[in-house]
């Protein structure tokens, strides 16, 4: 990159770094309320078909704990966890429909 | 648990001839969407009692007990002084306390409420909604201005104990009126049954149709024939008793699914379906379980 | 309000056979209320079965043994109608007897 030439004082490097790392924080923090927010969208989803997973409501819990510690890395991890058991319970519940008569005693 | 596919596949294949017969012999006894609970019970029956050929057919109502000897020893000794003995004493009390307005839980029920536990859950023609013996009692409670008790406390299992242990020996007389939201409701909970949930993915079906007498951790698996003659439960893991909608719930919490609120239609639904299939079976209850 | 001690006391020639169940809660003292407090130890410290005033079964116990307790002993020398006592007194100082006769 331009900014880093050797021998040139690595000035707007500086700059562009620092500005990076703020910006950083606070891309963070967007990224987990909109990870999180997919992953609510989901369990609500799943609690209209009646079926969410105890695993899921840990992992959202998590999150949200994770962000308010300002934990934002661990915050969108669990997020995106939440939001992937969601979803599998969501493909459970609508797969089973059909699914269940497999079992069935006839 | 989950390479038990293969048993399913036999299972059904098993069974084929049976159902291709009858539909080939009957005329419409059963509904237009295939539904055809009479059939259904008997097939549900069949099943246990060949896959267990030594257990005689009431004594499945015993769960585990009937499936394991060592099991069934303790459980004989222990039925000398039940450990359910205080809760039952208990609701003979509750049952006989008047409520504020002078009347009493005999004036909702048949026979004042004794020996009639066997015909719950019944399909409440008026509601439209399966009524197990639990609601009963809630609605009875309401209906003579009293707050309803908790579904899964020990005074809701007391009751049901002692509904239940004046019923005892009595067989399971479920009935399906010919209302088409009645046999929804049975579809439901045989549906509900058979569904597989939670993050384990089990479905009641996977444990007690397809694994009763093996074990889980460290419980021995009962068969879902009768499981719920016993009801409601003191239950040594609990320490104390738990009514039908404690069971369902901690059931739900096993396999890794936020359970369903106390009673929910498909709690209820579920309880009419089991308790169908069970038909002619004795009631245990009150019961003892690990 | 009933006794807390159930007793069924039975004779086979010299061997009598007593099997009892005790309602007491039997607190361990760790186990926590759903508000997080812990719920106090209140557990049966002794139990004695006593046969014609002399002991023929003494349990120490403690928060090892869950609540409503089952116990089961036989012993010798006792008769179909003797007199058999049963005591028990807990950590907080309550006690409860009673008295059975064998059958």
């Amino acid at each position: 990159m331009k900014l880093f030439v050797k021998g040139r004082t690595p000035i707007f490097g500086l700059l562009a770094a620092s500005l990076v790392c703020g910006n950083a924080l606070a891309a963070s923090e967007a990224y987990f309320k909109s990870a999180y927010a997919a992953a609510d969208a989901a369990e609500k989803q799943a609690g209209t078909l009646r079926n969410q997973w105890l695993a899921t409501e840990s992992a959202l819990a998590d999150a949200k704990k994770a962000a308010q510690q300002g934990d934002f890395d661990r915050a969108i991890a669990a997020a995106k966890e939440a939001e992937a058991l969601a979803k599998a319970s969501i493909f459970q519940a609508t797969s089973e429909r059909e699914a269940w008569k497999t079992l069935e005693i006839r | 648990m989950a390479a038990h596919i293969g048993r399913v596949g036999r299972i059904s294949v098993r069974w084929l001839s049976i159902p291709v017969v009858l539909l080939l012999a009957t005329t419409c006894a059963a509904t237009a969407d295939g539904t055809d609970p009479v059939r259904e019970a008997r097939a549900f029956r069949d099943y246990f009692i060949q896959k267990f050929p030594n257990v005689k057919l009431d004594d499945f109502v015993n769960g585990p007990y009937s499936l394991n000897e060592d099991m069934r020893r303790q459980w004989e000794e222990k039925e000398q002084f039940p450990p359910y003995e205080f809760s039952l004493e208990t609701g003979k009390e509750l049952f006989a306390k008047p409520f504020a307005n002078g009347k009493h839980y005999a004036d909702c029920f048949p026979d004042s409420g004794i020996g009639v536990r066997q015909t719950y859950p019944q399909f409440d023609m008026k509601s439209g909604k399966v009524v197990t013996l639990e609601l009963a009692l809630n609605q009875c409670r309401e209906a003579n201005g009293e707050k309803p008790i908790s579904y899964t406390g020990e005074d809701m299992a007391a009751l049901t104990a002692y509904m239940a242990f004046t019923s005892r020996g009595k067989p399971f007389d479920i009935k399906i009126p010919d209302d088409p939201r009645a046999l929804e409701a049975y579809e439901n909970g045989k549906r509900y049954f058979y569904t597989r949930r939670g993050q384990l993915n089990f479905s009641c079906a996977t444990c007690h149709v397809q694994n009763p007498g093996e074990r889980l951790r460290a419980e021995v698996l009962a068969p879902a024939l009768g499981i719920l003659n016993a009801m409601p439960i003191y239950r040594s893991e609990w320490g104390g008793m738990g009514t039908v909608s404690r069971r369902f719930i901690t059931c739900n919490s096993q396999v890794r699914r936020v359970p369903l609120e106390p009673q929910a239609e498909e709690y209820r639904d579920l309880e009419y379906f089991l308790s169908y299939v069970a038909n002619g079976l004795p009631i245990s209850g009150p019961g003892s379980r690990p | 309000m009933a006794s807390s001690i159930r007793v069924r006391a039975i004779a086979n020639g010299d061997v009598t056979e007593v099997q009892t169940l005790i309602q007491h809660p039997m607190d361990s003292g760790f186990i926590k209320t759903d508000k997080g407090d812990f719920i106090p130890a209140h557990y049966i410290t002794e139990l004695t079965f006593e046969h014609n005033g002399k002991p023929v079964f003494i349990a120490d116990w403690g928060t090892a043994v869950s609540k409503d307790p089952y116990v089961k002993f036989a012993f010798k020398g006792a008769a179909k109608g003797d007199d058999l006592k049963v005591s028990w007194i807990d950590n907080k100082g309550e006690s409860d007897a009673a008295t059975f006769k064998v059958q």
